[in-house]
C-alpha cells in the first residue's frame, strides 16, 4: 500500500524544506534582533525605520512577499543572489524572503520581552559606563530571550509550515512535491496528505523540544 | 552654604575643583517641577547626607549628577567636568560615579563575581584575570567571598547590596553615589550594609547618600542636605541639623522620623 512512496524523493524534499528552515531561521534570528535594537534605540531615526518595517512587512502576506522576491528582485531587478543555476538563485530568494518577513515576527517577540527586563538592569549598566550596544548585548538581551523562548519558539515553528510558500517560486520542497504527488496517485490522496503531515510534525516537534530545554535551563540558573 | 558645613569633610584644598558641582540645576517631570535651583558643592572625601521627605526630589538629583536623569537647565561639574551630553564622554564619566541602587540591580543572568568583574572587563578593558582578583578583594572586603559564584537571587538582600557595592568600587569611581541603599532590606540586614559604607566614608570616599538612616547621618556624614519640594532647604552639619534645625519643615519632618 505504500510501495508508492519509493518512487519520489521524498527525503529529498524534507530536506529542502529543512535547510530553508535552517537558513532562514538563523536570517531571522540575526535581523530580527537587529530590528528590536532599532525599536528600542535612543536614536530616533532608528526608531522609526524598525517601527515602518516591522509594520509594513507584517502586513504584507507571506506569498506576496516571496513572490516579489522572484518577480522583483530576480526578474526586474535581475538580483541572483550570487546564484547561477535557477534552483539555486529560487531558493535563496525564497531564504532572503522568509528572513525579511519572520524577523519582523522575531522582533516583536523580542521587544516583549525586552520589555519585562526591569529597567534598574539597564540603569546599572549605563551607571557603570557600558554604552547603549553593551547594555542590550549583554544585559538586556540575554534576560529578555530568556522570557521569549515560548513565543520564538511559536515564530520557529510556523517558519517551518511557511516553508511551503517556497513552492511558488519553483522552490522544490516539501509541499512541492505534494502537489505532483496528489496529481500522480490520487487513488491515495489521503495517505500521500498523511505522510506529509507527519513530515513536518516530525519536523517541528524537536524545535519544541529543544527550546523547551533551553527555556528550562535558563530559568534553573537564575 | 554653610562654610563650616562643607569645609568640615575630607582633604579640600582651593586649588583643585570639588567633586561635585552644581549650579542653578532646575529639572521639571512635564509640569512638575522637582529640582529648583540647586546649588551645591561637594568637596573630595566629603559624606553628604540627603534627607527630606518623599517625593522631595533627592533621587532625582542623586540621578542626575550620572546624568541617568537629563536636568533642563543649569550645569553639573564632577571633578571639574561637566557632564557630557550623550556617547562616549558620558559612558566615561559614569565609570567615575559610582552608583548603588534601592533595588540593588545586580546583573540577575551573572553570577556576583561576574556582576563584578564586567565594568571593569568591558569598560576600564582590564583582563578577566586582574579584573577577578580586584573583584575577589572587594568581595572578601564586604564579607561575601564565599558568595561570589552564586547568582543575585540566591543571595539575601543584604549580601546584594553589598555585592552591588563591591561593583561599583571595582570600577575605582571618584565619587558613590547611594540612593536609599538600605530601604529595600529586612531590618536585620540594615546593619551590615551600614557598615560596609561607614568603612568606605573612613577610607576618604566622596559620597552622596539619600538614606532615612539617622544613625548612619550623625556617625558618618560630614554634612546634612535637607530638601523639600524640590529645594535645598537646610544644608548644615549633622549635629546642627539634628540639635538645632532651623526650617519648620525640618523640623516637622525630624519630628515624624524620630517619634518611631
Ligand atoms: N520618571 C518620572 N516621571 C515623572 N515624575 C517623576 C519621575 N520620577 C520622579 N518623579 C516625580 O518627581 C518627584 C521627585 O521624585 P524623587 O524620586 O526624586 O523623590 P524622592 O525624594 O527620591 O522620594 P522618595 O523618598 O519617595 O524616594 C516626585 O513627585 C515624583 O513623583
Ligand atoms: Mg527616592
Amino acid at each position: 500500500m505504500f510501495d508508492f512512496l519509493t518512487e519520489y524523493d521524498i527525503l529529498g524534499a524534507f530536506w529542502v524544506t529543512v535547510q530553508l528552515t535552517v537558513y532562514s531561521a538563523i536570517g531571522s534570528l540575526l535581523w530580527g534582533t537587529i530590528l528590536a535594537g532599532m525599536r528600542v534605540s535612543p536614536v530616533p531615526i532608528m526608531r522609526a525605520f524598525g517601527g515602518a518595517y516591522v509594520n509594513i512587512v507584517r502586513s504584507i502576506p507571506l506569498t506576496l512577499v516571496i513572490i516579489s522576491m522572484s518577480l522583483g528582485l530576480n526578474q526586474t531587478l535581475g538580483a541572483a543572489l550570487g546564484g547561477d543555476v535557477l534552483t539555486t538563485i529560487n531558493f535563496r530568494l525564497a531564504v532572503l524572503g522568509f528572513v525579511l518577513y519572520t524577523s519582523t515576527f522575531v522582533c516583536e517577540s523580542l521587544r516583549s520581552g525586552i520589555n519585562t527586563v526591569p529597567v534598574g538592569q539597564a540603569e546599572a549598566a549605563r551607571a557603570l559606563g557600558l554604552n547603549f550596544g553593551q547594555v542590550l548585548r549583554m544585559i538586556v538581551l540575554p534576560q529578555a530571550f530568556r522570557s521569549v523562548i515560548g513565543p520564538l519558539t511559536s515564530v520557529l515553528i510556523a517558519l517551518t509550515k511557511n516553508t511551503t510558500v517556497a513552492s511558488t517560486i519553483g522552490v522544490a520542497e516539501a509541499s512541492l512535491l505534494m502537489s505532483e504527488m496528489i496529481e500522480n496517485e490520487s487513488d491515495v490522496i489521503g495517505l500521500v496528505f498523511m505522510t506529509f503531515a507527519m513530515g513536518f510534525v516530525i519536523l517541528t516537534l524537536p524545535i519544541g523540544l529543544l527550546l523547551g530545554r533551553v527555556a528550562k535551563k535558563a530559568t534553573v540558573k537564575r | 552654604m554653610s562654610t563650616e558645613a562643607s569645609g568640615s569633610g575630607g582633604a579640600s584644598t582651593g586649588t583643585t575643583p570639588p567633586m561635585i558641582k552644581a549650579a542653578s540645576v532646575d529639572k521639571y517631570f512635564g509640569d512638575l517641577h522637582v529640582l529648583k535651583d540647586i546649588n551645591l558643592e561637594v568637596p573630595r572625601g566629603q559624606v553628604v547626607v540627603v534627607l527630606g521627605p518623599s517625593g522631595s526630589g533627592k533621587s532625582t538629583l542623586c540621578r542626575a549628577i550620572n546624568r541617568l536623569e537629563p536636568i533642563n537647565s543649569g550645569t553639573i561639574e564632577v571633578d571639574g567636568e561637566p557632564l557630557p551630553a550623550e556617547g562616549k564622554a558620558l559612558a566615561a564619566l559614569r565609570a567615575d560615579v559610582g552608583m548603588v541602587f534601592q533595588q540593588f540591580n545586580l546583573f540577575s543572568h551573572k553570577s556576583i563575581v561576574e556582576n563584578v568583574t564586567l565594568g571593569p572587563v568591558k569598560v576600564r578593558k582590564a583582563s578577566q584575570s586582574e579584573a577577578r582578583e580586584t573583584a575577589m578583594e572587594l568581595l572578601e572586603r564586604v564579607g561575601i567571598a564565599d558568595q561570589a559564584d552564586k547568582y543575585p537571587a540566591q543571595l539575601s538582600g543584604g549580601q546584594q547590596q553589598r555585592a552591588a557595592i563591591a561593583r561599583a568600587l571595582a570600577m575605582k569611581p571618584k565619587v558613590m553615589l547611594f540612593d536609599e541603599p538600605t530601604s529595600a532590606l529586612d531590618p536585620e540586614m540594615v546593619q551590615e550594609v551600614l557598615d560596609t559604607m561607614t568603612s568606605l566614608a573612613d577610607e576618604g570616599m566622596t559620597m552622596v547618600v539619600v538614606t532615612h538612616e539617622m544613625g548612619f547621618a550623625r556617625r558618618a556624614a560630614h554634612r546634612v542636605i535637607f530638601m523639600a519640594d524640590g529645594e535645598v532647604v537646610e544644608d548644615s552639619t549633622p549635629t546642627d541639623f539634628f540639635t538645632a534645625p532651623k526650617s519648620d519643615r525640618a523640623k516637622d519632618f525630624l519630628g515624624k522620623i524620630l517619634t518611631h
